[in-house]
C-alpha cells in the first residue's frame, strides 16, 4: 500500500516538474500584469489585446502566426506528396541491400541535429543563390518532414495485399488509375498522419527556420518570439499565444492518438 | 466419362477417346485453341522457373495445372495473367501474339489466391470495378452486379463490407468481380487453398457448376491432387518448371508417365521392375502377366500399383503374393493396411475387409491393374573437370576417383555412377560435396531419392535409409564407382 502510494507521488511529482513551467505561463496569461509572478487579479486583457491588436507589436506577431500556418501546410502537404511517392517506389524496389539502403539514408535526416541540418541547408542556399525567405524556409522544412512522411506510409504498404494492385489491373485500370482507386485508399491513413506530424513538426522547428528565414524580415512564431525576448523581455501577450498554441497542439495530439488507437483496433 | 478419382475397373476408362477436347503440348492443325503457350521460359536471376513450357488450351475447357509448391505453375499462370513476361517464348491468345500485352488490356480475369478484394469499397463497389472502368452506364452496372450476385449465391450482399465476409464468402465476391467482365478466359490462382475442407468442397462443385453455365475457360492453379480430378477436363502435372504429363483426369490417374505423377497423383506403391516381355513383367520376385507393350525385352521398368487395385484375402494356395499385415488404419470407407510381402516388400492395400495386424494374407493382382512406365535414367550422368588423375570436379565438391591415364587435367569429362553408389553422410562436411533431399520415393523396399546439390545439379540415389524432404546430406561417392569418359 505505501508502495503504491510512493509509485504514485513519484509520477505526479514528475508531471508537476515536466508541466509547472507551461501551467505557469498558461495561469500568468489571464492576469494583466508586465511580468510573471506578479499576480494582478483574473483578467482576459492579454486575450482581448492579442485579438484586438491593441498588443505592443500585434501586427508582427499576428504576421508571424500567418506566415507559421502557411509554411507549416506548404510544407507538410509538398512533404506528403514526396514521401508518398517515395515510399511506394522504396517498397517496389528489387534489390533487397539497395532498399535497406535507401531506408536508413531515409533516417539520417530525422536523428540529424536541427542545428545541422540548418546550417548545411543555409550554406547550400547561398552558395546556389536563393536568398531567404518563404521559398527556402518551405524548402527546408519539406526536407526535414518527409522522411517521416515516408516512415508513416511504408508500415502501411507492408500490410496491405500485394495482389490488390495487380487485381485492379486485371480488371482493366492503367497503372495510374490502379494506384489512384486502390493503393491510395489503402495508405491515406498512412498519409494523414505524415501530414499532421509534417505540420506540427514545421510549426514547432525553430533551428532550422532561424538559419534559412534570410535577412528579408521573415519571421514565424518561434524566430518572433526569440527575437521578441532578447529585446528585453517577452510581450505579455506572447502568454496567451503560447497558451493557445499548447492548447491547440495537445487537442491535435489527442485526436492524432485516437486516430492511432482505431487503426490499431482494426 | 465419370469423372471419379478412383477407377472403377481397368479397360473402360483407360484409353482416351480422340473426340473429347483436351488442352495438348503438341499443336494440331485445328484452329480451335484459344490460349497457346509457346516453349516459354521464366528466370528470376540465376533460378528458372520455367523450362520450356508448350502448352495448347482449347476453348471452354477445364484445365487445371497441378503440381507441388514451386513447381512454377503460379508463375505460368502470372504469364497468362500478364504479370510476369516470359524470358523466352510466347503466348498466344486466339491466334495472336498476346506476350507483350499489359494485364489490363487482356480479355481475361484473375481469381487470386487471397481473394485480393479492394479492402476500402463494399461489395457492390467491388463487384463493379470493372464495369465502372469501362464506363458502361450505371443502370447496366447495376443489372449485371445483381446478376453475378445471383451466380454465385450472394444476393443482398451489396452493401456489405467485404472485411465483415466469411472466407468462402469473400471467395464468391472475388469470383464475381472477375466474371462480370465477361472474360474470354478465368485463371484461377489457388482459389479455394484458405477455405475449410467442407467449404471447399461446396465451392468446387459450385465451380464446376460455373464453368459448365458460363461456357467461358477455367485455367486452374492448384497443389490438391482430389480438387484437380474432381473439377478438370484436362489436368496439367508440373514438376520442377516442367509439364511431367498432360491427360484427363482417368488418364494421369491411371496412366501415370512417370514415378512423380504416381506419386503425386493418388496413393501408389511403386517398384523395380523388368519387363520380361511384352505383356510379361516380373517384379517382387513374381512374374505378373500385364497388358503393357512396347518395352525391350528385360527392359528394366518402374512398375505402379494402385492401393486399391491389389486384392487381399486371407492366406490360401493360389496367391500370387503372400504376407503379413503390420498396419491397419480405418480410414472411413475403407481400411488402409500395410502388407510385408514374404520377400520382404511393403505395399500399401485399400479394402472395404479389415485384416488384424500379424495376420498371414496372400495378394491377386489383375493384369489390367499393373501399370507400367519407361525408367527415366539408369544411372546418374554429371558434367566434370578433370582436377587431376585421381580427382574430379563435380556437384560443387573434388571427389576421389580411380587413376585415369587417358585424359589430361583441365579436361570436362562425363561423370556415371550407379544410384547404389552413392553414400549420403548425417553432417554436409563429411561428403565431398553437399545437397539437399527434394524428392523421395519409397519403392517398397528401399527408397529412391533425389538430391539437389548444391550447384544446383539432381543426383538420384537408392538407400534404405530414411531421410525426410529438405534434409541437408553430404554426399560421397565410392573411388571405383565413378565411371570417367570424355565430354
Amino acid at each position: 500500500m505505501m508502495k503504491k502510494i510512493l509509485a504514485k507521488s513519484y509520477l505526479y511529482l514528475l508531471l508537476l516538474v515536466l508541466y509547472a513551467p507551461i501551467a505557469i505561463i498558461i495561469l500568468f496569461s489571464f492576469t494583466n500584469s508586465k511580468s510573471i509572478g506578479d499576480w494582478r487579479g483574473f483578467s482576459l486583457d492579454l486575450y482581448a489585446n492579442m485579438f484586438t491588436g491593441q498588443a505592443a507589436h500585434s501586427t508582427t506577431i499576428a504576421r508571424a502566426v500567418v506566415n507559421t500556418l502557411v509554411i507549416a501546410v506548404a510544407a507538410a502537404a509538398i512533404s506528403t506528396l514526396l514521401g508518398t511517392i517515395a515510399a511506394v517506389g522504396i517498397f517496389n524496389m528489387r534489390n533487397r541491400n539497395l532498399r535497406q539502403a535507401i531506408q536508413f539514408t531515409n533516417n539520417i535526416p530525422m536523428i540529424n541535429p536541427d542545428i545541422i541540418t540548418g546550417i548545411s541547408l543555409f550554406l547550400l542556399f547561398v552558395s546556389i543563390g536563393i536568398s531567404g525567405g518563404y521559398i527556402t524556409v518551405t524548402l527546408a522544412h519539406v526536407a526535414f518532414c518527409t522522411p517521416y512522411v515516408v516512415l508513416n506510409v511504408m508500415p502501411r504498404l507492408a500490410r496491405m495485399n500485394p495482389n490488390i494492385y495487380e487485381a485492379a489491373l486485371d480488371l482493366g485500370a492503367t497503372p495510374m488509375t490502379a494506384f489512384r482507386k486502390v493503393i491510395i485508399p489503402e495508405i491515406k491513413p498512412g498519409m494523414v498522419s505524415g501530414f499532421l506530424l509534417s505540420f506540427t513538426l514545421s510549426i514547432d522547428d525553430f533551428a532550422v527556420t532561424l538559419f534559412t528565414k534570410g535577412s528579408n524580415g521573415l519571421e514565424t512564431l518561434s524566430t518572433y518570439i526569440y527575437a521578441d525576448a532578447r529585446k528585453g523581455g517577452l510581450t505579455p501577450e506572447l502568454r496567451c499565444l503560447a497558451a493557445v498554441i499548447f492548447l491547440t497542439v495537445l487537442v491535435l495530439l489527442l485526436v492524432f492518438n485516437r486516430r492511432s488507437n482505431r487503426l490499431a483496433k482494426q | 466419362m465419370s469423372l471419379s478419382p478412383k477407377p472403377i475397373s481397368g479397360e473402360d476408362c483407360t484409353r482416351r477417346a480422340p473426340d473429347i477436347p483436351l488442352a495438348d503440348k503438341r499443336k494440331s492443325n485445328d484452329k480451335a485453341y484459344i490460349i497457346e503457350i509457346d516453349h516459354v521460359s521464366k528466370w528470376f536471376g540465376e533460378k528458372q522457373v520455367l523450362d520450356d513450357v508448350s502448352l495448347f488450351i482449347r476453348k471452354g475447357e477445364f484445365v487445371t495445372i497441378l503440381g507441388p509448391s514451386g513447381c512454377g505453375k503460379t508463375t505460368l499462370l502470372r504469364i497468362l495473367a500478364g504479370f510476369n513476361m516470359p524470358t523466352d517464348g510466347r503466348v498466344l491468345m486466339n491466334g495472336s501474339d498476346i506476350t507483350d500485352v499489359p494485364p489490363f488490356e487482356r480479355p481475361m480475369n484473375t481469381v487470386f489466391q487471397r481473394y485480393a478484394l479492394f479492402p476500402h469499397l463494399n461489395v457492390y463497389e467491388n463487384i463493379a470495378f470493372g464495369l465502372k472502368l469501362k464506363k458502361e452506364d450505371e443502370d447496366s452496372i447495376d443489372r449485371q452486379v445483381r446478376r453475378v450476385l445471383k451466380i454465385v449465391g450472394l444476393t443482398d450482399y451489396e452493401e456489405r463490407d467485404v472485411d465483415s465476409l466469411s472466407g468462402g464468402q469473400q471467395q464468391r465476391v472475388a469470383i464475381a468481380r472477375a466474371i462480370i467482365n465477361r472474360p474470354q478466359v478465368l485463371l484461377l490462382d489457388e482459389p479455394l487453398a484458405a477455405l475449410d475442407l467442407k467449404m471447399r468442397k461446396d465451392m468446387q462443385m459450385e465451380l464446376k457448376q460455373m464453368h459448365k453455365d458460363l461456357g467461358i475457360t477455367f485455367i486452374y492453379v492448384t497443389h490438391d491432387q482430389e480438387e484437380a480430378l474432381t473439377l478438370s477436363d484436362t489436368i496439367v502435372v508440373m514438376n520442377k518448371g516442367r509439364i511431367q504429363q498432360i491427360g484427363r483426369p482417368t488418364d494421369i490417374y491411371n496412366e501415370p508417365v512417370n514415378p512423380f505423377v504416381a506419386d503425386f497423383i493418388g496413393d501408389s506403391n511403386i517398384l523395380n521392375g523388368i519387363m520380361v516381355e511384352d505383356h510379361k513383367v516380373l517384379f517382387m520376385y513374381h512374374e505378373f502377366e500385364c497388358v503393357d507393350e512396347g518395352f525391350q525385352p528385360n527392359e528394366h521398368v518402374d512398375v505402379v500399383l494402385r492401393p486399391e487395385d491389389i486384392y487381399i484375402m486371407a492366406r490360401n494356395a493360389n496367391a500370387m503374393i503372400n504376407g503379413k499385415v503390420s498396419a491397419c488404419i480405418f480410414k472411413g470407407v475403407h481400411y488402409e493396411m500395410t502388407v510385408v510381402t514374404d520377400r520382404g516388400y511393403e505395399l500399401i492395400i485399400q479394402d472395404y475387409n479389415m485384416f488384424e495386424v500379424g495376420q498371414e494374407v496372400s495378394l491377386i493382382i489383375k493384369p489390367s491393374d499393373i501399370h507400367v512406365m519407361h525408367r527415366e535414367r539408369f544411372s546418374n550422368t554429371v558434367k566434370a573437370v578433370l582436377k587431376d588423375s585421381t580427382h574430379v570436379e563435380m556437384l560443387g565438391g573434388i571427389f576421389e576417383c580411380e587413376p585415369q591415364e587417358d585424359i589430361e587435367a583441365g579436361t570436362d569429362v562425363t561423370v556415371n555412377f550407379g544410384f547404389d553408389d552413392v553414400e549420403l553422410m548425417d553432417y554436409s562436411d563429411e561428403g565431398a560435396a553437399t545437397g539437399t533431399v527434394s524428392f523421395i520415393l519409397y519403392k517398397g523396399n528401399h527408397y529412391h531419392l533425389t538430391v539437389t546439390s548444391d550447384s544446383g545439379e539432381d543426383i538420384f540415389v537408392n538407400t534404405s535409409e530414411v531421410w525426410d524432404d529438405g534434409d541437408m546430406v553430404g554426399i560421397k561417392i565410392l573411388p571405383q564407382a565413378v565411371k570417367i569418359s570424355k565430354a
